[in-house]
C-alpha cells in the first residue's frame, strides 16, 4: 500500500491521497508560482462572470468607452466568452459525436449535418441568433452574451466533433477487444478507452478551434441587426468604437492587448495541455521529441500541484464510478429484418422533417425574393469566389517556398512554428482598421484592396502546415535528391511538392474556408463616416444583416454554403485523396 | 485423419471445463459469398491441463480462441464453459493478447486493475489484488510505469497479470510470445511454466495458440493440430514428457520432427499441393524471388547438401514455420524442391538452379513458373494472344475474386507479378496497372 505516495495518479481514496505524508505539504517555490497564477485566473473569472448576468439596462447606463483602464477588463470579458464557447463545444462534441459513432441511424444524419455546418458562414448566423437570444432574455445582458457565445460555438464545434467521431471509429481493434473482454461498461469504456484515445486529436482540434474563435468573438461583440445595436463590453466593441471615432491610438491599443491575450493563452494553456496530452499518444514507443512547456514543468515539479493532480485523477476515477455498472453487453446479433423496418421508419421521419423544412424555407423566401435576387447573389458569389481563389493562390506562391525553406531547417522551424500558430490565432479583424486607413488616405480601389483582408488571418494555416510537411520529409529522400543533383525546378516538382501536398491541401482548405467566412467582415469596412465596400457575397450578407433583411441574409448564407461545399467536394477533397494515395511517404 | 478426441483425451475428467461442439466460422468474402475459416471443430478441455492449438497462419486459431472467449459469435455450433453456454465475454475466462493490448495512457497498476474496476470491486480490494498479481508476475517496482517505458517482455507480463488478477478458471493465450525476441520469450515461458507447476496461478487450465512447434511441445500436455483452408482439427498429440522439458532430449526432438512431418504432409485428395484453391485461382504467398533463391542455396550448401530436416533448417535460418512453410511449398509448387516426412529435398532442377549464373537462373525459373504456376501461364497466354500484348491487371483480379477475397486476390496477383518480373516472362506497369510483354530495359 506504500504505492499511494507515487505521483502517477493511481486513483486512491480521497482521504488517503491528501493525508499521506502531511509533513511535505509545505509548499515549495513552484507551488507558490503556480498558485499566484491560479489565484489571478480565479479572481478574474469571478469578476467577469458577475458582469455577464447584469441586467441589460446596465449596458445602456455604462456603455463601452475608450478608457485604457477598461481595456484589461474588456480583454477578460472577451476571453471568458471564448472559454464559455469552448466548454459548450466540448459538451456538444461528447454528446453528438458519440451518438454518431454508436448509432448507425444517428450517424446517417449527423455526419452530413456536421459537414455542411462546417461550411456555413458563421457570421451570417449572427442575425438570427442575436434576435433569438435577446428575445429569450429580454431583461438582461445574458441574451446578447449567449448570442456572441453561440457565434463562437458555431465556429468551433464541428471540427471537434468530427475529430472525436473519427477517433471513436478508429479505436485500435486490440484495445477494443481487451475492453470488451474485460467487460468494461459503456460508461467506463468511454472514459478509460475512448476519451483518452481521442484526446490528442481532440485537443489539437480544440486548439485550432480556439485560434479560429478569436476572430469571431471580436466580430460578434458589436453588432447591429436592423434597429437593435448591441455592444457587449469586450475588445470587439472597443474596436468598433475606436473605428467610429477614428481613434488610431485606441486601435493600436486593441492590437497590443489582443497580442498579449493570445500570447498568454498560448503559454498558459495551449502548450501545457499539449505537453500533458503527449501521454495519450497511441504509439507504444517513446517519442524522441516531446512537446515541452515551462508552465507544465512548473506544475509537475511543485509538490502541492502534484497532490492536485492526484486529486484530479481520483475525481476522474469517481466520475465513472458514480454510474452503476451495467450488465456486460454480449455481442449483439440483431435480427436483420427488424433492423430494416426500423431503418425505413427512421428514413421516413428524416424525410418528413426535411420536407417540412423545405416548405418553411420556400414560404419564407418566396414572399420577398424573386429569381432576380437569386441570380444577383450567385453572381456576387462568383466575385467572392474569384477573390478567394486568387488570394489563396497568391498566398500559396508566397508561403509554400518560405514554409519549405523553414521546414527543411529544423532549428529554424522549431522557432518559427509557434509564431505561425500565434499569427493564425490572432484575430485579423483587429488589424482591419489600419488597412482601411491606408486605403482611404491613398484613395485605393476598395474592390481590389479590401480583398487581401480576407486572407490576412487565414494565410498562416498554409504556412504552418507546409512547415509541418517539410519537417516531416524524410532526410534520406532529401539526400538522394541532392545526390542526383536534381535541377531546382525538378526538385520542386518531383521531390518536395509531392512530399508536402497532403499538408498543403489541409492548410489551403482551412485557409479558404476561413477566407469565405472573413469576406462577410472584410468586404465592408468603415472608418468613422467613410464606408468602403467591395462587390461580393460577403458584402451582400453584411448589408442584409445591417438592414435586418432576413430573406436576403438566408439567401446569401445559402449561396455561400453551397459554394464552399462545392469547392470542398470538387477541389480540395479529390486533391487530398490524390495526395494521400499517390504521394504518401510511409 | 480426424481423431476421436473423447477416446484419446489424456486427462478425462468427469466434467470438462470447456466443450466446443461442431463450431464453424465463416467470414463474408468480397462477392457476397462467405469464406469458411473453421469447419466442424469439436474439442474438450479438462481441468489442470495446458493445451496448445497449433496451426499455420490463417487457419483460424485466433478465431476459435475469440469464439471461446465470447468475443465473437460462432456462425454455427456451441461452446460452453463450466457447463454454461458462452454468450458474450464471461467472468471465468481471461485472455492474454499477442499485441499485449495494454492501454498506453494507464500505468501498469491501472492496466492490471481494469478488469476488477469493470467488475465494480472496491478500490482498496482492487489495489491489493493488483499488487499481488504484479508481484507474482515479477513486476514489482514498476507499478507506476507506463507501458511505453517497458520492454516487450515486461509488457506481456503486465498482460498476464491483468488476466490473472480476475481469477479466471481458464486462461486463453493468443501467441503470447510471438512478438518477443527469442531470449525474452524463453524466459517468460519458463517463468510461466514454473508458476503453473507450483500451482501459484489461480487458474485451472490454459489454452495456448501458437504456430511454433517447439513452443507447443515445450509447454503443453496436449497439442491440437489444425489444417488450413478451412481450419480443421487433424490430430491430437499428447505430450507425456515430464516438466521441465529439455529441447535437446531425443524424445523431444522426435516429437518435433513428427509434427513437422504431419504439418507438411499433403492433404489427401488435393491435387494442387499445399495451397488453397486450384488452377489459376490458387492462393499464392507473396515471396520475393531472391528469398526463394537464397533458400535454395541454403539447402544446397553445407551441411545439408540438397536435403534438410525442416526443424534443423528452421533453427539455422532462424525462421518460424509461418515463414518456412510457404517458401518450401512454393518451391515444391515450382518443382524445384520436394517435401516429405518433415524433410525438404532439392529436385534435379533445384540443384541445377543453384549452380547457374543469374541470367540462366531467370530462364530456368521462367520455364518452371509458366509450366507449374497456372496463373502465370494464364497471364502469359493472354498476353501472347492479344495483338498489342497488353492486358489490364483488373481483368485477372476479377477472375481471382470470383474465388477468393479481395485481399487474397491482391496478394496472389502481387506474388505472380513479382515472379513474372524476375523471370522476365512479362512486365507490369504499376502506374497504369497493365501487364505487357515489353521487356523492361
Ligand atoms: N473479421 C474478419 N473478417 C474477414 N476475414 C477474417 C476476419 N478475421 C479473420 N479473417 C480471416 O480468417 C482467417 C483466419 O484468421 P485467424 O486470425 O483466426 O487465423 P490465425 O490462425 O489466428 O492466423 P495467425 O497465425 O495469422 O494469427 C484468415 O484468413 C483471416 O484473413
Ligand atoms: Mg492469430
Amino acid at each position: 500500500m506504500a504505492k499511494r505516495n507515487e505521483p502517477a495518479g493511481i486513483p486512491a481514496p480521497l482521504g488517503v491521497a491528501s493525508a499521506a505524508g502531511a509533513a511535505r505539504l509545505w509548499p515549495n517555490f513552484y507551488d507558490i508560482a503556480i498558485f499566484v497564477l491560479i489565484a489571478g485566473v480565479f479572481a478574474a473569472v469571478a469578476h467577469g462572470a458577475r458582469g455577464m448576468v447584469a441586467p441589460a439596462a446596465w449596458l445602456a447606463s455604462d456603455p463601452v468607452t475608450l478608457d485604457p483602464a477598461n481595456l484589461p477588463d474588456y480583454a477578460l470579458r472577451t476571453t471568458l466568452r471564448m472559454f464559455a464557447a469552448i466548454a459548450a463545444s466540448l459538451l456538444f462534441t461528447f454528446v453528438v459525436a458519440t451518438l454518431a459513432a454508436k448509432s448507425r441511424r444517428a450517424e446517417l444524419v449527423i455526419l452530413p449535418a456536421l459537414d455542411i455546418l462546417q461550411s456555413v458562414p458563421v457570421l451570417g448566423f449572427l442575425t438570427f441568433t442575436v434576435v433569438f437570444f435577446v428575445g429569450l432574455f429580454p431583461q438582461s445582458q445574458l441574451g446578447a452574451e449567449c448570442a456572441a457565445i453561440f457565434a463562437i460555438f458555431t465556429s468551433q464545434a464541428w471540427n471537434m466533433a468530427f475529430s472525436f467521431y473519427q477517433s471513436l471509429r478508429t479505436v485500435p481493434p486490440d484495445l477494443d477487444e481487451a475492453s470488451r473482454h474485460f467487460r468494461l461498461s459503456p460508461w467506463l469504456r468511454f472514459w478509460r478507452l475512448e476519451v483518452p484515445f481521442a484526446a490528442p486529436g481532440l485537443i489539437w482540434n480544440t486548439m485550432m478551434s480556439m485560434s479560429g474563435g478569436w476572430f469571431f468573438v471580436v466580430a460578434s461583440e458589436a453588432i447591429t441587426v436592423g434597429d437593435t445595436t448591441i455592444k457587449l463590453p469586450g475588445i470587439g466593441s472597443w474596436l468598433a468604437l475606436a473605428i467610429a471615432e477614428r481613434n488610431v491610438p485606441a486601435v493600436l491599443m486593441a492590437v497590443a492587448t489582443m497580442g498579449a491575450v493570445i500570447l498568454a493563452y498560448d503559454q498558459l494553456l495551449f502548450r501545457p495541455i499539449v505537453a500533458w496530452a503527449d501521454k495519450f499518444r497511441f504509439e507504444q514507443t517513446a517519442a524522441q521529441q516531446r512537446p515541452r512547456s515551462w508552465v507544465y514543468n512548473l506544475w509537475r515539479r511543485g509538490r502541492l500541484t502534484q497532490r492536485l493532480t492526484m486529486l484530479a485523477s481520483s475525481l476522474y476515477a469517481r466520475l465513472y464510478a458514480v454510474v452503476p455498472r451495467r450488465a456486460p453487453t454480449p455481442q449483439s446479433v440483431a435480427p436483420v429484418s427488424a433492423g430494416r423496418a426500423a431503418d425505413m421508419v427512421w428514413l421516413a421521419v428524416v424525410l418528413v422533417l426535411v420536407g417540412w423544412a423545405l416548405w418553411r424555407i420556400t414560404l419564407f423566401v418566396d414572399q420577398t425574393l424573386s429569381f432576380h435576387d437569386v441570380a444577383e447573389a450567385i453572381g456576387l458569389g462568383f466575385l467572392t469566389l474569384l477573390r478567394v481563389a486568387v488570394l489563396i493562390a497568391l498566398a500559396s506562391l508566397v508561403w509554400v517556398p518560405i514554409g519549405v525553406w523553414i521546414g527543411l531547417r529544423p532549428a529554424i522551424a522549431t522557432r518559427v512554428q509557434p509564431v505561425a500558430q500565434f499569427l493564425a490565432a490572432f484575430p485579423a479583424n483587429v488589424l482591419f482598421p489600419i488597412a482601411v486607413v491606408a486605403i482611404v488616405s491613398w484613395k485605393l480601389d476598395p474592390d481590389i484592396w479590401l480583398s487581401p483582408l480576407m486572407v490576412l488571418g487565414t494565410q498562416w494555416y498554409i504556412l504552418f502546415n507546409v512547415i509541418a510537411g517539410a519537417s516531416a520529409f524524410p532526410t534520406d529522400m532529401r539526400e538522394v535528391a541532392t545526390l542526383f543533383r536534381l535541377r531546382s525546378w525538378q526538385w520542386w516538382r518531383k521531390v518536395i511538392i509531392p512530399g508536402i501536398l497532403p499538408y498543403y491541401v489541409t492548410g489551403a482548405l482551412t485557409a479558404s474556408g476561413g477566407s469565405w467566412n472573413a469576406s462577410i467582415v472584410a468586404e465592408v469596412a468603415s472608418w468613422g463616416d467613410t464606408r468602403l465596400e467591395a462587390a461580393g457575397l460577403g458584402a451582400y450578407i453584411a448589408q442584409a444583416t445591417e438592414a435586418g433583411d432576413f430573406p436576403r441574409v438566408v439567401l446569401g448564407i445559402a449561396v455561400m454554403s453551397i459554394m464552399v461545399v462545392a469547392c470542398n467536394r470538387l477541389i480540395w477533397r479529390p486533391l487530398y485523396r490524390l495526395a494521400e494515395k499517390r504521394f504518401r511517404l510511409n | 485423419m480426424d481423431t476421436n478426441l473423447n477416446a484419446r483425451s489424456l486427462s478425462p475428467t468427469s466434467s470438462p471445463l470447456v466443450v466446443v461442439d461442431g463450431v464453424r466460422q465463416r467470414y463474408p468474402k468480397g462477392s457476397g459469398e462467405s469464406l469458411l475459416v473453421l469447419d466442424g471443430i469439436s474439442l474438450k478441455l479438462g481441468t489442470n491441463e495446458i493445451v496448445s492449438l497449433l496451426g499455420r497462419s490463417g487457419c483460424g486459431k485466433s478465431s476459435l480462441l475469440r469464439i471461446i472467449a465470447g468475443l465473437l459469435p460462432a456462425s454455427e455450433g456451441k461452446v460452453s464453459i463450466a457447463g454454461r453456454p458462452v454468450a458474450g465475454p464471461a467472468n471465468d475466462v481471461a485472455m492474454v493478447f499477442q499485441t499485449f493490448a495494454l492501454f498506453p495512457w494507464l500505468t501498469v497498476q491501472e492496466n492490471v486493475e481494469i478488469g476488477l474496476e469493470a467488475q465494480g470491486i472496491a478500490p482498496a480490494e482492487r489495489h491489493r489484488r493488483a499488487l499481488a498479481a504484479i508481484d507474482l508476475i515479477g513486476l514489482d517496482g514498476y507499478e507506476s510505469a507506463y507501458p511505453k517505458e517497458l520492454s516487450g517482455g515486461m509488457r506481456q507480463r503486465v498482460g498476464l497479470a491483468r488476466a490473472l488478477v480476475v481469477h479466471p478458471k481458464l486462461l486463453l493465450m493468443d501467441e503470447p510470445f510471438s512478438a518477443l525476441d527469442v531470449l525474452t520469450a524463453e524466459t517468460l515461458r519458463t517463468d510461466l511454466l514454473d508458476l503453473w507447476g507450483e500451482g501459484r496461478m489461480p487458474i485451472s487450465s490454459i489454452l495456448l495458440v501458437t504456430h511454433n512447434i517447439e513452443e507447443a511441445v515445450l509447454m503443453s500436455d496436449r497439442i491440437l493440430v489444425f489444417s488450413s483452408n478451412p481450419g480443421r482439427l487433424v490430430a491430437e498429440i499428447p505430450v507425456t514428457l515430464p516438466q521441465p522439458r529439455n529441447r535437446l532430449d531425443p524424445t523431444f526432438r522426435q516429437l518435433v520432427d513428427d509434427i513437422y512431418a504431419l504439418m507438411t504432409a499433403r492433404p489427401a485428395g488435393k491435387t494442387s499441393g499445399a495451397f488453397a484453391g486450384s488452377g489459376i485461382s490458387m492462393l499464392l504467398p507473396h515471396l520475393s524471388p531472391n528469398l526463394l533463391a537464397g533458400f535454395l542455396e541454403a539447402v544446397a550448401g553445407e551441411p545439408y547438401r540438397g536435403r534438410a530436416d525442416l526443424p534443423a533448417l528452421a533453427g539455422t535460418l532462424q525462421m518460424e514455420i509461418d515463414d518456412l512453410f510457404p517458401i518450401a511449398e512454393t518451391l515444391q509448387l515450382l518443382r524445384l524442391a520436394e517435401l516429405a516426412e518433415g524433410d525438404i529435398r532439392l529436385t534435379e532442377a533445384g540443384r541445377r538452379f543453384v549452380d547457374l549464373d543469374s541470367d540462366d537462373r531467370k530462364r530456368l525459373f521462367a520455364q518452371h513458373l509458366l509450366a507449374y504456376v497456372p496463373l502465370a501461364g494464364h497471364i502469359k497466354r493472354v498476353l501472347d494472344e492479344r495483338g498489342a500484348h497488353r492486358a489490364p491487371a483488373s481483368r485477372f483480379r476479377d477472375e481471382l475474386e470470383d474465388h477468393m477475397s479481395e485481399q487474397f486476390a491482391d496478394q496472389t496477383l502481387q506474388a505472380v507479378t513479382s515472379w513474372g518480373r524476375y523471370a522476365e516472362a512479362f512486365a507490369y506497369d504499376e502506374a497504369t496497372g497493365v501487364f505487357s510483354l515489353d521487356n523492361p530495359v
